[in-house]
């Protein structure tokens, strides 16, 4: 357990990472490190933009699935891992 | 004469006769049957016997008037078909009906006569008596109009409404209606409301990969149902109480730590973003100056590893992971002898440089180390105290799953090369070591322990010296690297501190094959060249690097000055004769010797401080990188530029081929030649 705890703060302590966000199967986030507001924006959000691209994959082959999912923009980088009951959100400015 | 009645003749029939005479007479016919006749006494009839034949009689000959014909009466219909061909739906095709109806009807006639019982005839019956009870009910009706009551006042005659039967006489005109209300029950309303079921919205996709998904988890509890059932069922009360204590400790366990895979996955994301242009590098950069230097190449700096435990440890050895090229495997410890303490195992991923995959804490420094070819989660560990273990990443164990102690074995001084070798013939793990004590050991993993084997002991000299007590001693030297024979299996290479190269075998315990004077100080390396078997290179503190054949051992095939102590030496994966070393100076040199036999192609400093000296080298597998460790724990990993590995050209059609070991050979062997003696 704590090993994980031990990822998402290297993680959130890594370079240029503005912000991580673990949200659940419901699109409701369980844990954050920005604020209230953005953070449910972000994980409603994204969290349709998973489902819609793993159900891409998966009709298009069923067997196989999303590992995962990069969104870049002009200010910063959206990474998004799934995993079978949660979704992990890191925003990442990559150029920092 | 009797007249013969002519039959009536049926159509279609036909009466067997023999041909007969047409007459002028037509009512009477000669037939055979007409012998009764015996009116032979008719004149006329005699005389009647005159031929009048008609002009368009058939003249045919006595025997073919003799001619018999036969003529059949059938009941066969000759103008119903015979064959009469319908379509059968059921079967698609034309078929010939079997029979066919051979009545043919001449006249018909329908009669009028019923039968007496039929409903008709009652019917018709009826009416008939009834005409006749008309009249005499008209009668008593008349008689009975005068004395009866009028309550509807009306007389009409019975005639126009005849009833169908005497019995039952109903008046339809003269009828009363009589009407009475019911009392209303007055109206109740009753009504209950109830809760209403609790709703909840529910939307859903029929995707393909959700039924797949279904059809995945059915198929998996149907394996789950035909495992269980194989359990002994005594356990089952066991297994189901330990069960639910599991299951509610999952759901009461904080939910972050499921995410542990998909935090592994980011973590690398991150890092990839950061070090972006490194992994570019990596993949792509490709130093372009290289065509105009011929003989001279290029290290490019890609990651650098390093951990914030490990930074006081020196990297003493590293090894790349066979089957995941991108992991490899680094041990910590230290050199020096007057400063010990712990060690450390970490392993690495080039996906992730900034943080090691596992991290293991030793009490002693790790010293060498070792990835099983085949079993990559086993890593053999060599440690300073002279202990060996057996680290196993699949189990979340903090320290090595298998260790000699101080019973079982263990080696009295640091083992400074271990070495996985084939499974035994019991199938158990076996390992050898090497170390200063002076002998090398073959270590077996049984069931959950280490069995020893001296496999040899290092000897100086031939002759025993004096002991103090004039015991006989045999002074043993301190083995410091060894190395297996890629082919021949029972052949290794042992190097020592006194700067021999013992070339021995598995099977003989006390003697040593060969003994070679390669060195003035402790040999370092001794590494097999990977594609040509009977070639070595050894590297040692006196600053040299020597290439060796082991059939010529009394003089080194090369010799390379180095300028400093040489730390590591090993040999490229994709070349026979490409090979690199590092020097305590902090440079790399990277040799070919297909392009130039005396001096390196490359010699690169490689560290930030110049005082620090490199302490190991390895290539990877796959990629064209190095991996260089220092004394301060940090780990490097360079790029060759494409001067430094050039490999023989491959034919066309021929790309996808792997390296050609006889090519490799071959090349090898052309520059040995060069300087070999010409009389060996």
């Amino acid at each position: 357990m704590s090993e994980v705890e031990e990822t998402i703060k290297r993680i959130q302590s890594h370079k240029g990472v503005l912000g991580i966000i673990v949200v659940n199967s419901e699109g409701i986030p369980i844990r954050t490190s920005l604020d209230n507001s953005t953070t449910v924006q972000y994980a409603g959000l994204i969290h349709q933009l998973t489902m819609k691209a793993r159900s891409t994959v998966r009709d298009i082959d069923p067997q196989n699935d999303l590992t995962f999912l990069r969104l870049r923009s002009k200010k910063h980088e959206i990474m998004v891992a799934p995993d079978k009951e949660y979704l992990l959100i890191v925003i990442q400015n990559p150029s920092e | 004469m009797a007249p013969k009645a002519k039959s009536v003749k049926p159509p279609g029939s036909t009466i067997g006769a023999k041909p007969s005479k047409m007459k002028g007479r037509p009512k009477i016919r000669d037939d055979d049957d007409m012998t009764e006749i015996g009116d032979l006494g008719d004149d006329s009839y005699v005389h009647g016997k005159t031929l009048v034949k008609p002009d368009d009689q058939l003249d045919l000959t006595e025997v073919e008037l003799k001619e018999e014909f036969t003529r059949i009466l059938t009941a066969n219909n000759p103008h119903a078909p015979q064959n009469i061909v319908r379509f059968n739906f059921k079967e698609r095709t034309y078929k010939q009906t079997s029979s066919v109806e051979q009545i043919a009807i001449h006249f018909a006639l329908d009669g009028n006569m019923l039968h007496k019982d039929s409903d008709e005839a009652r019917r018709q019956r009826a009416k008939a008596g009834m005409g006749e009870s008309k009249s005499e009910a008209a009668l008593s009706e008349a008689g009975e109009e005068e004395g009866g009551e009028g309550e509807d006042g009306e007389k009409e005659e019975v005639v126009e409404a005849p009833p169908p039967k005497k019995e039952s006489l109903r008046n339809q005109f003269n009828f009363s209606e009589r009407a009475s209300q019911t009392f209303n029950n007055p109206y109740r309303e009753r009504g209950t409301a109830t809760e209403p079921p609790p709703r909840a919205n529910f939307s859903s996709t029929a995707n393909q990969w959700e039924i797949y998904d279904a059809y995945y988890e059915d198929l998996q509890k149907q394996e789950k149902a035909k495992d269980k059932t194989k359990q002994i069922p005594t356990y089952r009360k066991e297994d189901d109480k330990t069960k639910k204590k599991l299951v509610a400790m999952e759901t009461a366990s904080d939910d972050i730590s499921r995410v542990t895979r998909a935090a592994k996955i980011v973590e690398r994301m991150v890092n990839q973003n950061t070090f972006d242009d490194i992994a570019q590098d990596f993949s792509y950069f490709e130093d372009a100056s290289d065509e105009f230097r011929d003989q001279e190449g290029t290290l490019l700096p890609l990651w650098k590893f390093s951990f914030d435990k490990a930074k006081r440890l020196a990297v003493t050895s590293i090894c790349w992971n066979p089957k995941y090229v991108d992991m490899f495997v680094v041990g910590h410890g230290s050199y020096d002898f007057t400063k010990q303490g712990r060690g450390m195992l970490l392993f690495y991923t080039l996906k992730n440089p900034s943080h090691p995959e596992y991290i293991y804490s030793t009490e002693s420094g790790v010293m060498c180390l070792d990835i099983h070819p085949i079993y990559q989660y086993l890593v053999c560990v060599g440690f300073y105290d002279g202990s060996v273990g057996v680290f196993n990443t699949q189990e979340k164990r903090p320290g090595p799953v298998y260790k000699s102690t101080a019973k079982s074995g263990k080696h009295t001084d640091p083992v400074w090369q271990v070495k996985w070798q084939k499974d035994d013939l019991d199938n158990n793990l076996n390992l050898y070591s090497v170390s200063s004590d002076g002998r090398v050991v073959s270590w077996t993993l049984v069931k959950d322990e280490l069995i020893y084997a001296d496999v040899i002991k290092l000897t100086v000299d031939d002759l025993p010296t004096e002991g103090p007590d004039g015991t006989q001693l045999q002074l043993l030297g301190c083995g410091t690297s060894f190395d297996f024979h890629k082919k021949i299996d029972y052949l290794f290479l042992v190097g020592t501190e006194e700067g021999k190269i013992h070339k021995c075998s598995k099977a003989y315990s006390s003697q040593f094959l060969d003994t070679i004077d390669a060195h003035h100080m402790a040999v370092d390396a001794v590494r097999w060249n990977p594609f040509h078997p009977d070639i070595f290179i050894s590297c040692s503190a006196d600053w040299t690097v020597k290439i060796w054949d082991h059939n010529y051992g009394n003089q080194a095939m090369f010799t390379f000055d180095l300028n400093s102590a040489v730390g590591d030496v090993a040999w490229a994966p994709f070349s026979s004769t490409v090979f690199a070393a590092v020097t305590a100076d902090g440079k790399v040199h990277v040799f070919d010797l297909n392009i130039n036999k005396y001096e390196a192609l490359c010699e690169q400093s490689v560290v930030q401080k110049k005082k620090t000296k490199l302490t190991h080298i390895e290539f990877n597998p796959r990629h064209m990188i190095i991996c260089v460790g220092d004394e301060r724990g940090y780990v490097t990993s360079l790029k060759l530029s494409p001067n430094l590995r050039k490999v023989p050209k491959k034919k066309k059609g021929e790309e996808n081929v792997g390296i050609d070991h006889e090519i490799e050979i071959a090349k090898l062997d052309k520059i040995l030649s060069l300087v070999r003696e010409p009389d060996n």
